[in-house]
């Protein structure tokens, strides 16, 4: 066997050799199936070092030093998060001396007494890829050592945590952190603040300097009325957010005490900057950083830094080359922001709510609401970004590819609210037939030559009992009352003949199950074409409400439907998810330039259109107790597949 | 859109009156496509007999397809092979497709029959 090419022939083995040589193996057939990384069998410069990853808790130190004691290291990448590294040597002498010497090796991680085997293979080709560094979002600034660490430790006495540290409409948001306000306390219950109600003693007399500096400095133009103290104990964190457009105004500064730590900022369409703020540093949000891009902290006990310079300002790039651990300390954030007197009116009106408050559809009453709804926020929306929305949906979700997989040669499958029709052309000797509300997608369908038509998923235009089966993917979630989820099914089951079998896919509300996040709340602009994925972007923490123009007090009966904030938790079973159109006509026809500008500020100077569609994502065991309710249905199979509930159902 | 599409498809104007759909072609395509014996001889069952000769007929690619399944057709690679052109080769690109029940016109343009109604025929 391949393996053996290093050590002597005909060499008979131990049994503790035997298991280790099984477990180097299984670690090879891991990072072939999982990330694609193909092993060779005879020695090469380069090794791939399972278990000796960032994302094993493994710093780059700790790693650097024991491979530098095999030979002459040319590199050492460690990507982010994934659970292996590469070494390159200069000569394959060295390669082979770390390959003896590494395979097997349990070592101890650094600040834990944990230990962890690293199994050790050869490649061939090590997959570097040179990455352009990343600006800052546009309107962003960190500005370093804003105060000095005697003002930092005076701020940080001055804090009493003691008095009234349980918010009693925060407790769910807040578990994670301890908060405190000043000069207007911020409701979590509505993300907003009350204008009418200040609090009693303004702002600490320390921060009044602070701030004094600020403005002096030209760091801020208008004076602050309004502080939030978070305090972070290692491995605790905030979800991603943009603060309310209609709270405060546009400036808003965030004093990092205590500790550095990375933020991760986020675009709507994807792209993610993380940014290292240094202690003492004041971070400044304006303009698109402010009001477009969310902003967060992973709740983690390390950040993934820069080995050289970690703790400087700016991005973290993502040169796997150059990353290293950063165990985190406790940190402590002042955040000043001015409290807005009027709506806001910024460019951004997707992510605004000042902007849309009259254009929020209700949640549907009657059924006629529910059909205009769907016209509306469905339909039309599909319709428009048809082209765009195709161009992500490329890679089929591998067991949904299972199911069609598993049919007999020759199996009718209809394949109801097919888009783009990338199930299409899966099983070779099945017969399938595509069908779609929106006539654009299936167009695309045509042009590659799948069978598909226009029709609607609550009367499919086939013949009852044709289908030995039946997919649903992405498409029940979409319907917005529960007697139209439920006739959506029954339609599906209409089609199949008895003992014929559905697949239905929707949307899942807990977007993290088992302690793993979905690739939608993961996902990022480098790593497109997953499941279900959105672009787009919206509000403040937990959710933005499209509050009815009277502005809570509201006598309206039917509440409005939030809009969600793309890549986060949903807060809402019904709601609106953005889309952020781009225009994917005009890159083919530009040509392909050698150098990008690593500021996406061009972009972002017009926003793209965007679009909202309505989704009911559902929870745990609602879509299987829809189908229970069905007649001569069995629910074969239910699961829970990247962010979204799935069933196989057969018919009787 | 292949005569096996066709075969499939049904118009909701009105409850159980909307099958076969009546044929108006003005672009008929014809593609070779690999034959495929076991796949072909699974389709038989599946597919009303006497809707798709109609079809076939209406199109003027009826191709000595009897009127009946013959007996052991699954070894019959003569018969197969009439039915494979019939159902797969066989592609109308331009045209309507007329509901027998009620006269709605459906339009099919470049291969894709549009079977949406709007809300007051639903």
């Amino acid at each position: 066997m391949e393996i053996d090419s290093v050590r002597k022939p005909n060499q008979k083995l131990s049994k503790t050799e035997k298991k280790l040589r099984q477990k180097q193996v299984k670690a090879r057939n891991t990072l072939l199936r999982h990330e694609g990384i193909e092993c060779v069998s005879s020695p090469t410069k380069s090794l791939v070092i399972a278990n000796g990853g960032l994302g094993n808790g493994i710093g780059r130190c700790q790693l650097l030093s024991m491979v530098e004691e095999c030979g002459s290291v040319e590199a050492l990448l460690m990507p982010p998060n994934k659970p292996y590294s590469f070494v390159k040597y200069g000569l394959i002498e060295d390669c082979k001396r770390a390959y003896d010497t590494l395979n097997g090796k349990e070592i101890m991680l650094e600040d834990s007494s944990q230990g962890i085997v690293l199994y050790v293979n050869f490649v061939g080709k090590v997959p570097w890829e040179v990455t352009t560094p990343t600006a800052l979002p546009p309107g962003l600034r960190v500005i370093e050592d804003l105060v000095s660490p005697e003002e930092e430790r005076r701020l940080l006495e001055s804090i009493d945590w003691t008095e009234d540290e349980v918010i009693p409409n925060a407790q769910k948001s807040l578990k994670h952190r301890r908060v405190k306000h000043f000069g207007y306390e911020f409701r979590y219950d509505n993300n907003n603040v009350d204008r009418d109600r200040p609090l009693p003693g303004g702002l600490p007399e320390l921060c009044n300097v602070i701030l004094a500096k600020c403005l002096k400095l030209g760091y801020i133009k208008e004076k602050p009325d309004q502080l939030t103290i978070n305090q972070y104990e290692p491995g605790q964190g905030i979800p991603p957010h943009i603060d309310t457009h209609s709270a405060f105004e546009d400036e808003i500064i965030s004093l990092s005490l205590g500790a550095e730590i990375v933020m991760d900022f986020k675009h709507p369409d994807g792209q993610a900057v993380a940014v290292m703020l240094p202690q003492r540093s004041l971070l400044l949000m304006s303009g698109e950083s402010r009001y477009l891009w969310t902003h967060g902290i992973t709740p983690r006990k390390f950040d993934i830094v820069q080995a050289s310079g970690g703790w400087k300002v700016g991005t973290v790039s993502a040169n796997i080359g150059d990353l290293t651990l950063n165990k985190r300390g406790k940190r402590t954030s002042f955040t000043f922001r001015k409290v807005r007197r009027s709506p806001c009116n910024c460019v951004y009106p997707s992510v605004c709510d000042s902007q849309r408050k009259d254009t929020a559809p209700s949640f549907p009453v009657s059924d006629s609401d529910a059909s205009k709804l769907e016209e509306k926020y469905v339909h039309e929306v599909y319709e428009e970004i048809a082209g765009h929305f195709s161009n992500t949906r490329h890679s089929p979700w591998p067991r949904v590819v299972e199911f069609l997989s598993g049919l007999p040669c020759g199996a009718v499958v209809a394949d109801v609210g097919c888009g783009n029709g990338k199930y299409l052309g899966v099983g070779k000797d099945l017969y399938m037939l595509g069908c779609d509300r929106s006539k654009n997608l299936v167009d695309i369908c045509g042009q590659k030559g799948s069978q598909a038509f226009v029709g609607d998923a609550l009367s499919v235009p086939i013949r009852s009992g044709t289908c030995d089966a039946c997919i649903s993917i992405a498409v029940v979630h979409h319907f917005s009352t529960a007697e139209r989820r439920l006739a959506a099914l029954c339609e599906l089951v209409r089609l199949l003949r008895p003992g014929g079998r559905a697949l239905v896919y929707v949307w899942a509300m807990e977007q993290e199950y088992n302690k793993q996040k979905s690739k939608y709340l993961k996902e990022k602009r480098s790593r497109r074409g997953g499941m279900e994925e959105t672009n787009g972007g919206a509000c403040e923490r937990d959710h933005q409400y499209l509050v009815h123009p009277n502005n809570g007090t509201s006598q309206e009966t039917h509440p409005k439907l939030p809009v969600h904030t793309n890549r986060t938790s949903f807060d809402s079973q019904d709601l609106l998810v953005p889309w952020h159109l781009k225009d994917g006509t005009k890159k083919k026809a530009e040509p392909i330039k050698s150098h990008q500008p690593p500021s996406n500020s061009a972009n972002s100077c017009k926003p793209s259109p965007v679009f909202h569609r309505y989704y009911h994502v559902f929870c745990e065991g609602e879509l299987e107790e829809v189908c229970k309710s069905l007649d001569c249905i069995k629910v074969v199979e239910s699961y829970y597949d990247q962010g979204n509930w799935c069933v196989v159902l057969e018919k009787r | 859109m292949k005569l096996l599409t066709h075969n499939m498809l049904t118009s909701h104007v009105r409850p159980g009156g909307g099958f076969p759909l009546r044929i108006q072609a003005t672009e008929v395509k014809v593609n070779n496509l690999d034959f495929n014996q076991e796949f072909t001889a699974r389709m038989v069952p599946k597919v009303e007999w006497g809707a798709l000769v109609e079809a076939a007929e209406s199109l003027g690619h009826r191709s000595d397809l009897p009127s009946e399944p013959i007996p052991d057709y699954e070894k019959n690679e003569e018969f197969l092979r009439k039915v494979h052109h019939v159902l797969m080769e066989v592609e109308v690109m331009e045209g309507v497709l007329k509901c027998p029940d009620t006269g709605r016109e459906f339009p099919i343009t470049k291969g894709i029959p549009n079977m949406l109604l709007s809300e007051e025929e639903t």
